[in-house]
């Protein structure tokens, strides 16, 4: 056999030479695959809340949306770099005779952590609900933020 | 709700308008969750409008026709940069027909949380009214 000799290839597989390409070929396609389907549901962790995170040079922002929560029903914790918002969302009873013709909100428990790209200093995380939008403005710890250089003459 | 008390929630994507016109501003249109229901005097419809002020909400009603409208602020300051983004703000918008059965001079709308609370009454001749008869 000519090709096996002339890649250096031991003599076992010699038999299917291709069978390692239709391998790593099957593989890429499974790749890209999952690769189309994250794309097609978004970034979303699928944990609720959603959250949208933007950092500045000195604080890190996590906002969530959180419409009709109060804020007695929501339990934020600050733990090394971890935030971790847990809650309920209570529907209001309504009348028990009230005939329902369109019921798309719902209600329920919910809980995520969010780990910071950066060390925070978790003393002073500041909490503010407005409007049914959760903000939480997370100080970067000292080390974390950026520092000029001056370049010496 | 003690069902409801049990359920973990799970993340709903924001529904885009379907186009009820050509927009003029770029942005995201989203439609709202809502629930309505009825009582023998009211329909009640809550809607989920989160970012929404109520300065920037704008219920109107003309032709039997109730267009709640709310405009979000975009909700980074100039100098943040996106690490994660996982939901969109934008407008939100949704039309819905009422019947002559509501009395349009007693609508109340209430913004609290994030949540709109529009209560349209009925007319009284609408309301259902038991007639006894008496045996005479």
């Amino acid at each position: 056999m000519f090709f096996p000799r002339f890649l250096g290839m031991p003599n076992i597989g010699s038999m299917r030479p291709f069978e390692e390409l239709n391998r790593m070929r099957k593989q890429m396609d499974r790749i890209m695959d999952s690769l189309m389907d994250a794309k097609a549901q978004g970034l979303q962790s699928g944990v609720f809340p959603a959250i949208n995170l933007t950092e500045d040079d000195n604080h890190f922002y996590l906002r969530a949306e959180l419409p009709g929560i109060k804020a007695d029903d929501l339990d934020i914790q600050a733990t090394g770099r971890n935030i971790t918002i847990v809650g309920e969302r209570k529907l209001d009873t309504e009348d028990a005779a009230a005939k329902y013709h369109r019921r798309e909100r719902e209600g329920g428990r919910f809980s995520r952590a969010v780990a910071m790209p950066k060390e925070i200093d978790a003393d002073r995380v500041e909490a503010r609900m407005q409007n049914g939008v959760l903000t939480l403005k997370v100080p970067k710890s000292e080390s974390a933020k950026p520092r000029r250089i001056a370049i010496g003459s | 709700m003690t069902t409801n008390a049990q359920k973990e929630m799970t993340v709903k994507e924001k529904q885009e308008v379907t186009a009820p016109a050509e927009q003029t501003r770029p942005g995201a249109v989203f439609v709202p969750s809502v629930d309505i229901f009825e009582t023998d005097k009211q329909i009640t419809l809550l809607a989920d409008l989160p970012g929404v002020a109520s300065e920037t909400l704008t219920i109107d009603l003309r032709d039997n026709i109730l267009t709640l409208s709310g405009e979000v602020k975009p909700f980074e300051g100039a100098d943040e940069r996106d690490l994660l983004i996982e939901y969109e703000v934008g407008k939100y918008y949704r039309q819905f027909t009422l019947s002559d059965v509501i009395n349009q001079n007693k609508i109340d709308a209430q913004l609290k949380d994030g949540v709109l609370r529009l209560t349209l009454p009925k007319v009284e001749k609408a309301k259902p009214r038991t007639i006894t008869v008496s045996a005479g």
